[in-house]
């Protein structure tokens, strides 16, 4: 192979070069793409592995588009609230006005929480103990949507929250992780007003780093009490 | 206007010509998440009867969006050939239908009687078509368009080459540059999502495609597709821009969360029919546009409207601009607007049926993310599917994969095949340099089609 080729090939992730015919890919290649979206279906249809959540003692909780993966993906404004039992709940276990409210949800990719939240999470949590953050009891949501943190900051009145959840999967990574955090999430408040730091995985944003550096934003987004466009 | 009926024994009334048109669609999520689909199997049809019995006066005198709130119905209203309506006001919906699909119609006549009909009419004629009514009446269709080459012959099929890269890197787009060539793709356009829509990024993507077009003299156009105003910059700093590229909604609201507006893309048309560079010369057809039913929904801009009549406004306003070419994304929006592969192919061959009934030169990006209850079979099927229906382009990625976007679509490989089943050739110009380049031979891939070495080694 030329080092010209080489070099292009190498430049994209891209299928490119795959072998068969100009009408038909290669069985090889056909049957990789295919493993590939899979992959990604079943992360968006499987579960989180309970055993992975156990050691940070969440109190699981559930969207109103828990019942199925169908009404999930298909009503995304249920997913952005709490089912009433649970919105009970979180005001039982949870506490008032600390500085940092932690969820974490499945989203559209369980994957990425089995293979990312046990990193993240407790380098998140060491990031906000140096920088002087209260971080209480954290819960753990099936089937939210980002925006679910609007609710449990109506609820519980924290300076910040941040939110954990599973990225719609790609063929190249299904387990893909994305940390959305606001400055007091309410009733209201607008996407632009989020931030987020994506593709956490271990071939993206690595999980060690992202809880680190997102301990430090929640510090900022505190001090200056704003987040999104209203951070100058 | 009737709004009641009954059927097989029960009664169904609509509240207005709004509720009577969402009832009639086939089912989409979408519809059912902005609370204005049909509660029952029996409903939809008994609404599909009674919207077939209204006349398109009816659905002209009853807007559903008022032209006084929304530049969208303004701008279709003041297009329509009042002497061609006249003559088609007092006909049914059932009875457009009818005289679509009769023998004797063919391509010219629909163009004519286009001229006439609102893209609501358009859209009603959809809702009471079976699958096999939109494929057949769209393959009736032709409309060609002319850029820098001509699209939109009988018995082409031409495809969007779309080498998208995850940060924008000049040798990974011209490493899928090379290989979609070598399969024969890239007649309809060159086009390349940009990761970051600013000024440098977007003229660097111009001048990497250009430079690869420039030197091996491939007769085909180049777009990026960033907001229209960053390439209206680009193009007014020098750079070569073929086409001008925007995603379009179908009501004033949903424009304004695409940061446009009717009276910016007139701005944008006027500069496009006068960019012109050295050494290239262009056809009338200047503009590029994408839609996909749902996107009004998504900013919360549908007025209560369903997304199917959405979606026909959307190329009621395209045809304003005499667009180049105009393709659907149906299947890229999200299973909460499309839920199923069975919902993809309905909406795209509804899309590319409404779209050649406005005079539109009409592709389709037959793709799916990965939460839709779709997969590649059902993307192959559409491909045939939308070839048998005289699409005039598809949009390919290397084996399906678009590794920036994160969405499946078809394959290079998808394209020849479609074409050597189906019997399509591309484009006349493409294909000539395809003969020329040793790609292709007596009209059909040679042995050397396929392989990127062919273009990577020859410079």
């Amino acid at each position: 192979m030329s080092s010209q080729l080489e070099q292009l090939l190498k430049s994209t992730p891209a299928r490119l070069h795959v072998g068969g015919s100009v009408m038909r890919p290669s069985t090889q290649a056909m049957l990789k793409m295919w493993a590939d979206h899979a992959a990604a279906m079943d992360t968006v249809f499987g579960d989180v592995n309970p055993q992975v959540l156990e050691p940070f003692d969440l109190v699981w909780l559930q969207s109103r588009a828990a019942e199925t993966k169908k009404i999930y993906l298909a009503r995304p404004d249920l997913g952005r609230l709490l089912h009433p039992d649970s919105a009970e709940l979180l005001v039982e276990k949870g506490t008032q006005g600390a500085d940092v409210q932690v969820l974490i949800s499945n989203g559209l990719s369980s994957e990425a929480i089995n293979e990312n939240i046990s990193d993240v999470y407790p380098a998140f949590l060491q990031s906000c103990k140096q920088y002087g953050l209260s971080v209480p009891q954290a819960f753990y949501i099936e089937n939210g949507r980002v925006a679910l943190m609007d609710e449990v900051g109506e609820l519980l009145k924290p300076k910040a929250v941040v939110i954990f959840i599973g990225e719609r999967p790609g063929l190249a990574n299904p387990a893909s992780l994305s940390a959305y955090f606001c400055y007091q999430p309410r009733k209201g408040t607008i996407e632009a007003e989020r931030m987020v730091i994506s593709n956490i995985s271990q071939q993206g944003t690595p999980p060690l780093e992202a809880g680190a550096h997102l301990g430090a934003l929640m510090r900022k987004i505190i001090d200056k009490q704003a987040s999104g466009i209203n951070l100058v | 206007m009737k709004l009641t009926t009954a059927l097989q024994g029960a009664h169904y009334t609509f509240a207005d010509l709004k509720d009577l048109f969402a009832k009639a669609n086939e089912e989409k999520s979408g519809d059912q998440l902005a609370g204005l689909a049909a509660r029952s199997s029996q409903e939809r049809i008994a609404a599909k009867w009674l919207l077939s019995e209204i006349t398109l006066s009816d659905i002209r005198n009853n807007p559903l969006i008022p032209p006084e709130q929304d530049e969208v119905s303004r701008l279709i209203e003041e297009a329509v050939d009042e002497s061609v309506y006249r003559q088609w006001a007092g006909t049914t919906v059932s009875g457009l239908r009818e005289w679509l699909v009769h023998p004797e119609t063919n391509s010219k006549d629909i163009l004519h009687i286009s001229k006439g009909l609102t893209s609501e009419m358009i859209a009603a004629v959809a809702k009471i078509m079976s699958n096999l009514d939109l494929i057949h009446v769209s393959g009736k269709i032709n409309a060609i368009t002319s850029c820098r080459t001509a699209i939109g012959h009988k018995g082409t099929l031409a495809s969007r080459l779309q080498p998208n890269h995850p940060s924008d890197d000049p040798d990974g787009v011209r490493a899928v540059m090379y290989e979609g060539l070598s399969f024969g793709v890239g007649d309809a356009l060159i086009g390349i999502n940009p990761v970051i829509d600013t000024f440098e990024s977007v003229k660097r993507l111009f001048d990497v495609m250009n430079e690869v077009v420039e030197k091996e003299g491939i007769p085909t156009q180049c777009s990026v597709l960033s907001h229209i105003t960053t390439q209206m910059k680009v193009a007014e700093a020098g750079t070569a821009c073929d086409l001008f590229f925007q995603s379009l909604a179908g009501t004033e609201a949903g424009n304004k969360s695409f940061g446009i507006s009717v009276a910016m893309m007139d701005e944008a048309y006027e500069l496009a029919k006068a960019h012109s560079r050295r050494g290239r010369t262009y056809g009338p057809n200047r503009m590029y546009f994408e839609t996909g039913q749902g996107s009004e929904l998504s900013a919360e801009a549908h007025h209560g409207v369903d997304q199917l009549t959405l979606e026909s406004r959307c190329y009621g306003m395209a045809r304003r601009y005499n667009p180049f070419l105009l393709n659907t994304v149906t299947g890229f929006m999200g299973p909460e607007y499309t839920f199923s592969g069975k919902q993809i192919i309905r909406n795209a061959l509804e899309d590319v049926f409404m779209g050649k009934m406005h005079g539109l030169t009409m592709g389709a990006d037959v793709c799916y993310t990965s939460h839709i209850a779709s997969d590649q079979n059902d993307m192959e099927n559409l491909g045939v599917l939308l070839t048998a229906a005289g699409v005039q382009y598809l949009i390919a990625i290397p084996m399906g994969d678009d590794c920036m976007l994160n969405y499946q679509s078809l394959s290079f490989q998808d394209i020849a095949s479609l074409r050597q089943t189906l019997g399509k050739k591309p484009g006349h110009d493409f294909a000539r340099w395809l003969s020329a380049r040793g790609l292709f031979h007596e009209g059909r891939p040679s042995e050397r089609a396929g392989d990127l070495r062919v273009l990577v080694g020859g410079r």
